[in-house]
């Protein structure tokens, strides 16, 4: 009797545990698809940090609006919609394509295109130059004494 | 000489970006809620157990609305300049008592004198994520027709005070 009631007592602490994991067992799927949303988004107090990484107390409560949005029937792209309504593009980590992000987006690719253009520019002027340019007499002497000189010493 | 102008003013607008990129706060986040609608909300009203408090009792009129709370420090440093300007009554400023125990709010303003003109509970922080709140304290400029105007993350000094929001009220008021 004693050692069964021991048993049960040693168990006790088991089924606490089991109970405090609840939450994400209880649906899974739904979590996973919690995770995936907040790993694009991020955390507003610890800015490098995504929501779905930081254990900020905001981050923690907008989880928790997240699961019950996603419980609730809503879509990713909803959910993703009533969290920049409230605070804006900057939660999300792929901003989105606007003109006032075309700079972001297109920036990167316009250097490119200008420094491509720019290297053409100078390699052509470049060619012309040196094409434009012929030996004096006197260089001429010099190249043909150099010439020779190599020739001999090989 | 020629030759080096062009890497020059390179250089010259490089670290024109990057001088302004050092005084930028990237703790600002521009609102999106700034000229839309303050999201209404009734919450109830701190020492006040009948009473609620929702922006639509303050239609017609301009008001400002401080996110703060008992546990943020930085609440306890602009104390000072809400409370000077609840004496000098331009403006009626709303407390909304951020994701904090009511008991210990309710000390708080006790100890440090009420600059509210009434004090709503936000316990859960459900409102304040409807209006963006990411860092109390924040004080919202909200005009007559309701629409936020301003936004001030972190707290209030003289100068933002005087610079910003004042002139902002002035103006709204008109």
């Amino acid at each position: 009797m004693r050692r069964c009631l021991l048993t049960l007592v040693l168990w006790l602490p088991l089924a606490a545990m089991a109970g405090e994991a609840k939450p994400l067992a209880q649906d899974p799927v739904l979590e996973q698809r919690m995770i995936r949303l907040s790993e694009d988004l991020r955390c507003l107090v610890c800015q490098n940090e995504s929501l779905a990484g930081s254990h900020a107390d905001l981050a923690e409560d907008l989880r928790q609006e997240i699961r019950e949005q996603l419980r609730a029937g809503k879509s990713d792209e909803q959910v993703i919609a009533y969290l920049t309504q409230r605070y804006g593009d900057f939660v999300l980590y792929k901003p989105p394509l606007k003109p006032l992000t075309w700079l972001l987006w297109f920036g990167p690719f316009a250097l490119l295109a200008g420094a491509a253009g720019g290297f053409y520019v100078y390699f052509k002027r470049r060619g012309e130059r040196l094409a434009g340019e012929s030996l004096s007499d006197e260089e001429k002497r010099r190249v043909a004494a150099l010439l020779d000189d190599g020739g001999s010493v090989s | 000489m020629k030759r080096f102008l062009i890497p020059l003013a390179v250089f010259i607008i490089l670290v024109g970006f990057l001088a302004v990129g050092l005084k930028l706060d990237p703790h600002e986040v521009p609102s999106p809620l700034i000229g839309k609608p303050a999201p209404a909300f009734s919450l109830p009203v701190l020492a006040d157990p009948a009473g609620r408090f929702g922006p639509t009792q303050m239609r017609g009129k301009v008001w400002l609305l401080n996110v703060w709370a008992s546990w943020c420090a930085s609440c306890r440093e602009e104390h000072e300049t809400l409370l000077d300007l609840a004496q000098r009554a331009i403006v009626p400023v709303y407390g909304m008592d951020y994701k904090d125990r009511p008991a210990d709010a309710e000390a708080w303003l006790n100890r440090l004198g009420n600059p509210y003109a009434a004090t709503v509970v936000d316990r859960d922080g459900r409102v304040g994520i409807d209006f963006g709140v990411y860092g109390v304290p924040e004080t919202y400029v909200i005009d007559k027709a309701g629409v936020i105007r301003y936004k001030l993350t972190g707290p209030l000094t003289r100068e933002n005070l005087e610079d910003k929001i004042l002139p902002l009220v002035r103006e709204l008021k008109k």
